[in-house]
C-alpha cells in the first residue's frame, strides 16, 4: 500500500535560494493525494562538513536532522526494529542530500547506541523525490505540460550515489509537450562538488565549462536537474556566460506552468 | 623527481596548457569508450567477474603474509632468487648490487610503476649504469626527461605532433606526425639495446603464489624481449601484487586488459616461471625484488582497499578532474583518483593533504574500477584524517563552529539565512552576485551566485498550510 503521508526534508538550498522547487515538490505530492509534513527545525544535512573531513561536526548535524525527522516517534518505547514502521517516508528533492542520509548517516553514526539505529531506520525510509514517485508511488506520469525543448543533467550523487538513472528520465519523457533532447556527455560531473567549487575553483571551472558547452550544444532553452546545488552551479555559469538557458528543478516541470 | 611547485601552481600550469588538453581529450575519451565496449562482451557488462576479481584481491590481501611466503618459496623452487626490500632505497640497492656482482653495464627496462616509485633509473645512473626504457611511452618520457603521467599510458600528456618533434631531435628521425613511422624509428633504435643489454628489468602485473609465476602483460613485445634476451632478468614488484592461483590469474586478466585498453586480452601475456632450463633459452638468472615501501603500513587501515588496485588506469580516464589537469599536477608517481588515495596512504597525509580534495566525489572512478574500489569513500576517509591532522584551511577551521552551531540550532540557522538573504539581496544586481569576497571569490571567478530568495521555503510552506485551498505563489 502506498503511504498516506510523507515527511519532506526540503534541504538548505531550497529553503534559502530556490523555494519554488520545494513548493513544486509539495504540489506534485499533494496532487497524488499525499499529506506532506514539513518537520520544523530543519537545517542542513551536514554533507559539506562531511565532505570537508569535519566528521565530528557532520555527526552533530546528522543527529540534529535525525531528531527532526524522528520527532513524532514516541520517545523511549519504540524498539529499534519497530522504528521503521513508525516513520513516514522521508522525501528529499536532492540526490546528494538523500545520498548523505541514505549512505553516510548510518556509517557516521555506526557506533552510536541511540542514533545508530535511528540512522538505519531513517536511511531505509529516505528517497530522493523522483525515486519516491517512481519506486514507491509507482507513478510514471504526472499530469504536467511543458512546451518546448529541454535537456536533463543527471547529477552524480543521484546517478552513481543512489543509482537512480531512469526515474527522472521516465517522468520527464511523459510530460506533455516536452521535447527532451539528450545532453552530450550527460553523466560527466558539472564540477560543483560542494566546497570543491571554492577550494579547487580552477579545476571546477574547467569542468563546468565543458558541461556548459554541452548544454548550449543541445539548443534547449531549459536545463532540468534533480539537485538544486548542481543547478545553482550550472545556472551561475550560464548567467556569467550571458546564456539564456534557464535551469529548473524537475519538480518545477512536473508541477506545471 | 618531484616538482618544487605547489599543488595549486601545478594545477594552474596544467589548466593553461592547451596542448595537454588536446592530448588528454584525444586519449581519455578513446580509452573510456574502448573500455565500455570491451565490457559489453559480457552478458552482464562484467558485473559478476568484477565482483569475483574483487573477492580474489580481498582474499589475497587478507592473507598476504601466507601468500608472500608461498610465492617466494615457489620462485626459488623454480630456480629464481627472491629479495625483500622494505623501502625504495633498499630495493634500488639490491638491484645495483646484483648488477655489480654480475658485471652488468647496460640495462634495458620494461614498463614498471614500482621502479618509478623507487626512482630506480636515477639510482642506476648514479651508480654508473646505463639504463634504457623499452616501452614506447616510457622511452618517449625518458628521452624528454620527464615522468609518466598515466599508469598505463606514460606519455598520454603528449600529442603525436610533440612526440614526432622529440624523436626528430633526440634520435634523428625524419619529422613526421604518423605514429607508425615513429614506432618504427623507436623500434629500430631499441633493437640493438635489447641485444646488447646485460640485464632486463621488468615490473610485474601479477605474481602467482602457487607456482611462483610472474605475469607481465603488454602490447609491444618489448616486455618479452626485456625478460628473455639479456642474461639476467630482474623483476621488481610491490608486495601486494599477488594472486593465489593460475585460475585466479585468469579472472584478473579478463578484467585488466578490458579496463586498461579495452582489449579482451593484451597482445602479449607473458608467464615467466624461473630462469632458463638446461635445454631451453631465456635468461641465466631470475631475480624477484619484493618491495614494501609503505604498503604493509596501509594494510589494516581504513584505506587498505586501495591495495586491491591492479593498475589498469581506468579511474584516471574516467575522472573529470584527471581529464582537466592530467597526471603531473598530482605531483606523485601514481596519479588520478587512485593516486589521490595511494600517495597520501603510502607517504603520509601531512605531505599530501591536498590530493584527497582534488575530487568532486562524482563517483566515476568507482563506477569503472575492475575490482570495485570505493575510491570516493577513501578520499573522504583521508579528508577526515587530514582534518584531524590540522590540514583544513584556516578560513574553514574558523567557520566550522559557526556552521555547526547554525546547523544544529534552528533559530541560529534562520538568523544566518536572514542575514545572508539581506546581504545578498542588497548587493546583488538583478538577482545575481558577480563578485564575492575571499574565500568565496573562487566561485565568482567563473560563475555568478544567485541572491537568496525573498521568502524562505519554510515561511511559504506555512503560509500555504494556513491558507489551505488557495493557490500559492510561485
Amino acid at each position: 500500500m502506498p503511504p498516506a503521508s510523507v515527511q519532506l526534508f526540503a534541504t538548505c538550498l531550497i529553503e534559502t535560494i530556490r523555494p519554488q522547487a520545494g513548493l513544486a515538490v509539495v504540489e506534485v505530492l499533494e496532487r497524488l493525494g499525499l499529506t506532506v509534513e514539513y518537520p520544523d527545525g530543519q537545517t542542513c544535512c551536514g554533507q559539506p562538513a562531511f565532505n570537508a573531513g569535519a566528521w565530528d561536526e557532520a555527526r552533530a548535524m546528522a543527529r540534529h536532522t535525525l531528531d527532526v525527522l524522528c520527532r513524532d516517534v514516541p520517545a523511549g518505547d519504540v524498539p529499534p526494529e519497530r522504528l521503521y514502521d513508525q516513520l513516514p517516508p522521508v522525501v528529499v528533492p536532492s540526490g546528494s542530500c538523500a545520498d548523505m542520509i541514505f549512505h553516510h548517516y548510518p556509517e557516521l553514526l555506526a557506533g552510536d547506541p541511540k542514533y545508530g539505529p535511528l540512522a538505519e531506520a531513517v536511511a531505509a525510509r529516505t528517497y530522493e523525490f523522483t525515486q519516491f514517485l517512481v519506486e514507491v508511488m509507482g507513478v510514471r506520469k504526472v499530469e504536467a505540460h511543458f512546451p518546448g525543448k529541454l535537456t536533463y543533467h543527471p547529477s552524480c550523487h543521484l546517478l552513481r550515489g543512489l543509482g537512480v538513472t531512469e526515474a527522472p528520465r521516465t517522468l520527464l519523457s511523459n510530460v506533455a509537450g516536452a521535447d527532451v533532447v539528450e545532453l552530450p556527455e550527460a553523466t560527466q560531473c558539472c564540477g560543483f562538488g560542494g566546497l570543491f567549487a571554492v577550494k579547487m575553483s580552477d579545476i571546477s571551472s574547467a569542468m563546468l565549462d565543458r558541461k556548459l558547452d554541452a548544454i548550449e550544444k543541445t539548443g534547449a532553452p531549459t536545463l532540468v536537474g534533480c539537485d538544486v546545488s548542481c543547478l545553482l552551479h550550472i545556472g551561475g555559469g550560464l548567467h556569467r556566460r550571458g546564456s539564456r538557458v534557464e535551469t529548473k528543478h524537475l519538480a518545477e516541470i512536473l508541477a506545471g506552468p | 623527481m618531484q616538482s618544487n611547485l605547489t599543488f595549486h601552481e601545478r594545477v594552474e600550469d596544467a589548466l593553461q596548457n592547451q596542448t595537454l588538453h588536446l592530448a588528454l581529450d584525444r586519449a581519455t575519451g578513446r580509452f573510456t569508450s574502448l573500455r565500455a565496449n570491451a565490457f559489453a562482451s559480457f552478458a552482464d557488462n562484467g558485473d559478476a567477474i568484477r565482483d569475483r576479481a574483487r573477492m580474489i584481491r580481498a582474499h589475497t590481501l587478507s592473507r598476504l603474509d601466507t601468500y608472500l611466503a608461498q610465492f617466494a618459496d615457489a620462485v626459488e623452487a623454480a630456480g629464481g632468487h627472491v629479495h625483500w626490500a622494505s623501502t625504495a632505497e633498499a630495493a634500488n640497492t639490491v638491484v645495483i648490487q646484483i648488477a655489480k656482482q654480475n658485471n652488468v653495464r647496460s640495462i634495458v627496462k620494461g614498463k614498471s610503476m614500482v621502479t618509478e616509485e623507487t626512482h630506480l633509473n636515477h639510482a642506476l645512473e648514479s651508480a654508473g649504469l646505463t639504463v634504457i626504457e623499452s616501452d614506447l611511452g616510457e622511452y618517449i618520457i625518458q628521452l624528454a626527461g620527464e615522468t609518466p603521467s598515466h599508469i598505463i599510458a606514460p606519455a598520454i600528456h603528449k600529442t603525436k605532433e610533440q612526440i614526432g618533434q622529440l624523436l626528430h631531435e633526440k634520435i634523428g628521425m625524419p619529422l613526421t606526425d604518423e605514429p607508425s613511422k615513429m614506432t618504427a624509428a623507436a623500434r629500430a633504435k631499441l633493437r640493438d639495446v635489447f641485444l646488447n643489454a646485460d640485464m632486463g628489468i621488468s615490473g610485474v602485473n601479477f605474481g602467482v603464489a602457487e607456482t611462483g609465476t610472474i605475469c607481465l602483460v603488454e602490447n609491444e613485445g618489448n616486455g618479452r624481449l626485456t625478460t628473455t634476451a639479456p642474461r639476467i632478468h630482474l623483476a621488481m614488484m610491490g608486495i601486494e601484487r599477488l594472486v593465489p592461483t593460475l585460475h585466479d590469474l585468469s579472472v584478473m586478466l579478463q578484467v585488466l586488459a578490458r579496463s586498461a585498453t579495452g582489449q579482451k586480452l593484451s597482445v602479449y601475456t607473458n608467464l615467466i616461471t624461473g630462469p632458463r632450463r638446461a635445454d631451453a633459452d631465456g635468461p641465466d638468472q631470475l631475480h624477484v625484488v619484493l618491495v614494501d615501501n609503505g604498503r604493509s603500513r596501509v594494510l589494516g587501515t581504513e584505506v587498505a582497499e586501495i591495495l586491491y588496485c591492479i593498475r589498469c588506469g581506468a579511474c584516471l580516464n574516467a575522472c573529470p578532474v584527471y581529464q582537466q589537469i592530467g597526471g603531473h599536477a598530482y605531483g606523485g608517481v601514481y596519479t588520478g583518483p587512485v593516486g589521490a588515495v595511494l600517495t597520501p596512504a603510502l607517504y603520509g597525509i601531512d605531505l599530501w593533504s591536498e590530493l584527497p580534495h582534488a575530487s568532486s566525489l562524482c563517483g566515476a572512478c568507482r563506477e569503472v574500477c575492475p575490482v570495485r574500489i570505493d575510491i570516493p569513500r577513501m578520499l573522504l576517509q583521508l579528508r577526515d584524517e587530514g582534518h584531524r591532522a590540522g590540514k583544513t584551511p584556516g578560513w574553514l577551521k574558523l567557520g566550522l563552529p559557526f556552521y555547526r552551531l547554525a546547523a544544529t540550532t534552528p533559530w541560529v540557522f534562520h538568523l544566518g539565512a536572514w542575514l545572508a538573504r539581506t546581504a545578498t539581496r542588497l548587493l546583488a544586481a538583478q538577482g545575481w552576485l558577480t563578485k564575492l569576497p575571499p574565500p568565496l571569490s573562487g566561485w565568482t571567478a567563473s560563475r555568478d551566485f544567485p541572491a537568496f530568495a525573498p521568502r524562505s521555503f519554510s515561511a511559504q510552506f506555512k503560509r500555504r498550510k494556513n491558507h489551505k485551498g488557495t493557490a500559492f505563489t510561485k
